[in-house]
């Protein structure tokens, strides 16, 4: 990737600015055109680099106050088939597969379920089970009760966030 | 560092939003319009002023629905990234929380209801980078870092489609 991409992708942590000619904006910063700007960001999502460009809301803040990570540990032969049919719900909002970590860790397939609150959720991992061939398979669900940071990912250049960090 | 207490009931109900607001959100997730004038072109399309929609994304932004409009990278194409948790006493995790939070590599950090009960998400260009971090909050907190790094992933982030009718 370029480090002009690198710098773009950067730049837009703080978000696209509210204002008439966002790209313009952002050019100025990174010194290319504005034209260059919107190129940049059409060939980062057309190489996959960017798999969606838009509004990121935040779910809590919609009404959907319960957020679960829910773990399954499936076996290696399985994990592939079961994270497609997990990842094909429409209330499952992502779906990886994670190395165990024996004896600590035994589960290798994890995946996220927004509800409005436990009980729903709840009653949607039941489904999820059920739909995705997981009912005997040992599982965990992690809710989420407190929030200390929620961001973009920070892909600046290792130099400028090393330093960011000794002033942390 | 405040953290939000996710049970509190002090948010905005999606029911506050007008109709051009859920249209935005509905239908500008993804694919957001690469024109000079992007919001001119959101307007145009759903027949409201340019300066409805600005002050219609200022007000979500307010409200903490929206996050940002921004770009959603696929993990590992544009740096490294990973899952990590931490069990920690109960009396420390306001304090092992901020020390977490305060890495700008850190973007998401959350308590769960867990053994393991502090869960973050480390991002940066460089793998090293992201060691280099998890290394420095194991020394500085003396708590074993569990590091769960991203092997397949079988959806990408597309947006969330919002059921409007329940609110």
């Amino acid at each position: 990737m370029r480090d002009l991409d690198r710098r773009l992708l950067a730049f837009l942590q703080d978000g696209l600015p509210l204002v008439a000619a966002p790209y313009a904006t952002l050019g100025q910063r990174l010194g290319v055109s504005e034209a260059e700007v919107r190129a940049r960001l059409d060939h980062l999502q057309s190489a996959g680099v960017i798999s969606r460009f838009g509004l990121v809301v935040r779910h809590h803040e919609l009404g959907y106050r319960a957020n679960a990570m829910v773990v399954w540990d499936v076996p290696d032969a399985e994990v592939r088939a079961a994270g497609r049919r997990l990842a094909a719900l429409d209330f499952v909002t992502l779906c990886y597969q994670r190395p165990r970590r024996l004896p600590r860790w035994p589960y290798n397939l994890f995946c996220m379920i927004h509800g409005q609150d436990r009980d729903e959720v709840l009653a949607q991992v039941v489904e999820a089970a059920v739909l995705a061939g997981l009912e005997q398979v040992r599982r965990e669900v992690l809710f989420s009760t407190r929030r200390f940071k929620q961001r973009g990912a920070c892909y600046a250049a290792p130099t400028e966030t090393a330093k960011q960090a000794e002033v942390a | 560092m405040t953290a939000a207490v996710l049970q509190s009931s002090e948010c905005n109900e999606a029911g506050d939003l007008d109709w051009v607001q859920r249209a935005l959100i509905d239908g500008y997730q993804r694919g957001f319009p690469l024109t000079e004038h992007p919001y001119a072109t959101i307007a145009e399309a759903l027949g409201v002023s340019e300066s409805a929609v600005l002050e219609a994304l200022a007000d979500l932004r307010e409200r903490g629905v929206l996050g940002r409009i921004g770009a959603v990278v696929r993990p590992h194409r544009a740096g490294w990234s990973t899952l990590a948790a931490l069990e920690v006493p109960e009396a420390r995790l306001e304090e092992v929380a901020a020390l977490v939070s305060a890495y700008p590599e850190v973007n998401h950090n959350y308590e769960r209801e867990h053994e393991l009960n502090l869960w973050f998400v480390v991002a940066a260009a460089e793998r090293g980078r992201v060691e280099a971090v998890l290394d420095d909050i194991e020394l500085r907190s003396g708590l074993e870092v569990l590091e769960l790094p991203l092997e397949e992933a079988f959806c990408l982030d597309l947006g969330f489609a919002i059921r409007w009718a329940r609110s």
